[in-house]
């Protein structure tokens, strides 16, 4: 049996503190008024360049020179107007702010344990040989899924109350005037799209809940009928798992931009949760075998999972690479605007993140031999798990705060939040069973495993 | 200093490979292995040196992607610029998108074809290079061992039966 060590609950703890007191700052310094909204940003550009200043007064001019031919009145009355809508429109996105950095960093952890969740029934479904010394260290990070998908549905219903606009089209005032939202009001409507988040969340879990039982109970069995069954719902599950990924990844992010589509968009989310899955169980299973435990675990294990690591980061571009050529290549205004807000607006993290979980996994993880050390894989790691909150952080903000993105004290706040709260649940499952399988019939394989 | 040489055959890829343990063991000197089918472990149990060809696959990797780049700059972006939805190839690093699968392409192209080149030739496997292989049975469903011989024969002639080997032979090899 596992015991939770004192120093990383400490730590998870404070971990989580920290991240309270991040959040909390974030909600208190977001602005209640336009006025408010203004004077923020421009003291924020006061400092740096008048650049903007500069563009808006060009901006102006040209303005003038397309409306000499209407009257004055009517042309000043419109400026007034549309000023007066920038100014609104400045002020929803920094009250999105706060909301949006607590959104990304939720879905972000709930999405490691959902990632791992997909591997873990893969291996069952697949009766694989190589992995059951993992199962454990696999099902302790599940044991957040449920938590984290909470939090995630929480903050859903807060949407759907209105408490903040990140999904612009439960906004009946948006739909009234966007021809486009109100053809897919079927679809995109606050009921059906709570009713769709809790079918998904119920069918996760319940999966999680039986195959956890099942391979508990496979422990002190005398035959393999549980083993048996956990293969099949490991089976069905994959099926239910990869229609309600995708509708998930629709609805929880895509929807967000309620204009923009992409047909490939759910198997993306996909391999960036499921890249970010494995990278947890390497980094768990090297932690604790560290510590001692796991020690049937060999470094052909760590190997593979670093394989997996390698192999799905590169699935991951092809899936970057094969929507932004097409929306790039096509040119669709309604398809392109996504990339060209991400590449003016998000530069710096929109390529930064093809870097992290690209080149540097590619080039640190392609010899053999590096799989098998720690340090490269524990190095590869943590980039490629900052590189998809990255990810997730560029699906999510562009939409909901547009340029007034920064990565400060609200958002490392709600990071470090979700992290203590990820390590406290996950570490606590570790401790309720076994850290070995024992009773698994591919044990002796899994023990014996050597490439 | 005799030239003969012992052919012991197998008929199990699994029998062959605790036998080449045992001959390894033994500390006499194989000097090659012929089997229908790559053998796992095999290079392993005969203390073959490690593989370099993922290096070269890297390198001819590197090569294949330095090709690409250079082929499409000219052929795109310098000798024929086209106007191709309304994307005007003035530029490489403007164009470099839709220049990626061409890329891709020929990185995996170079290296696969180059890789299986370096293998042959390192094999010594050339066109119309006459066959090395003493038996043909280890073409079909048998597994052959050589062993040099070297005033030991009938220790190795036990020792080899001793491991399972199903005929064993003894061989001049000076020609």
């Amino acid at each position: 049996m596992y015991t939770f060590p004192s120093t990383l609950k400490i730590t998870a703890l404070s971990l989580i503190v920290v991240g309270l007191l991040g959040i909390a700052y974030g909600f208190l310094s977001a602005p209640s008024t336009v006025a408010e909204a203004q004077a923020m940003v421009a003291d924020a550009h006061h400092g740096e360049s008048h650049a903007p200043a500069a563009e808006h007064a060009s901006d102006a001019s040209t303005h003038q020179a397309m409306g000499h031919e209407a009257g004055a009145v009517a042309h000043e009355e419109q400026a007034a107007h549309e000023a007066d809508d920038h100014g609104e429109h400045l002020l929803h996105q920094l009250q999105n702010k706060p909301w949006a950095a607590v959104y990304v960093a939720a879905f972000f952890f709930m999405m490691l344990a959902l990632g791992t969740l997909a591997f873990y029934a893969i291996q069952r479904a697949a009766q694989a040989g190589w992995s059951p010394v993992l199962f454990r260290v696999m099902e302790g990070i599940t044991g957040y899924l449920l938590p984290g998908t909470l939090i995630v549905f929480v903050l859903l219903v807060l949407s759907g109350m209105h408490w903040n606009h990140l999904f612009i089209w439960m906004d009946p005032e948006v739909v009234a005037h966007d021809k486009l939202i109100q053809g897919k009001t079927g679809f995109l409507n606050v009921p059906f799209f709570l009713a769709r988040a809790l079918f998904y969340i119920l069918g996760w879990n319940v999966y999680r809940y039986f195959s956890r039982k099942f391979s508990i109970a496979q422990d002190t069995a005398n035959d393999i009928s549980y083993h048996k069954k956990n293969f099949r719902i490991s089976a069905g599950f994959l099926v239910f798992f990869i229609v309600t990924e995708s509708m998930m990844s629709w609805d929880w992010i895509m929807s967000i931009d309620p204009h923009w589509f992409s047909t490939l968009f759910g198997w993306y989310v996909f391999a960036s949760m499921f890249v970010s899955g494995i990278t947890v169980i390497a980094l768990i299973t090297i932690y604790l075998k560290s510590k001692g435990y796991l020690e049937k675990v060999n470094d052909s294990h760590i190997h593979d999972l670093g394989k997996f690591m390698f192999g799905i980061s590169i699935f991951w571009t092809y899936l970057w690479f094969s929507q932004f050529m097409l929306i790039w290549y096509s040119n669709i205004p309604e398809e392109v605007t996504y990339f060209i807000t991400r590449i003016e607006d998000y530069n710096l993290p929109f390529f930064g993140m093809l870097v992290m979980n690209f080149i540097f996994p590619l080039l640190i993880l392609m010899n053999s031999a590096y799989k098998r050390l720690n340090l490269f894989i524990i190095m590869a790691g943590i980039v490629i798990l900052l590189g998809h909150y990255m990810d997730i952080y560029n699906m999510i903000m562009p939409s909901a705060v547009g340029d007034q993105w920064f990565i400060g004290i609200p958002e490392i706040g709600a990071f470090l939040f979700f992290l203590g709260l990820f390590i406290y649940i996950v570490f606590n499952e570790l401790t309720k069973a076994s850290l070995e399988a024992k009773g698994d019939p591919y044990m002796g394989e899994s023990e014996h495993f050597t490439y | 200093m005799s030239n003969q040489v012992i052919h012991a055959l197998y008929d199990d890829d699994d029998v062959l490979l605790s036998a080449v343990k045992a001959v390894v063991k033994d500390k006499h000197h194989i000097e090659e292995v012929y089997t229908p089918f790559p053998v796992h472990g095999l290079d392993k149990a005969m203390g073959l040196e490690e593989t370099r060809i993922s290096i070269m696959a890297f390198i001819y990797g590197c090569i294949g992607l330095s090709v690409a780049v250079l082929m499409m700059n000219f052929i795109m972006i310098q000798d024929w610029p086209q106007n191709i939805g309304g994307k005007p190839s003035f530029s490489y690093l403007e164009n470099m998108p839709a220049f990626v699968p061409v890329m891709f392409e020929m990185t995996v192209f170079f290296a696969a074809h180059l890789m299986v080149i370096t293998f042959y030739l390192r094999s010594r496997l050339w066109p119309f290079k006459k066959a090395e292989n003493p038996n043909p049975l280890t073409t079909d469903d048998k597994f052959l061992m050589e062993i040099a011989v070297d005033n030991n024969e009938s220790d190795l002639k036990a020792l080899l039966k001793k491991t399972g080997a199903i005929d064993i032979q003894v061989i001049d090899k000076a020609h």
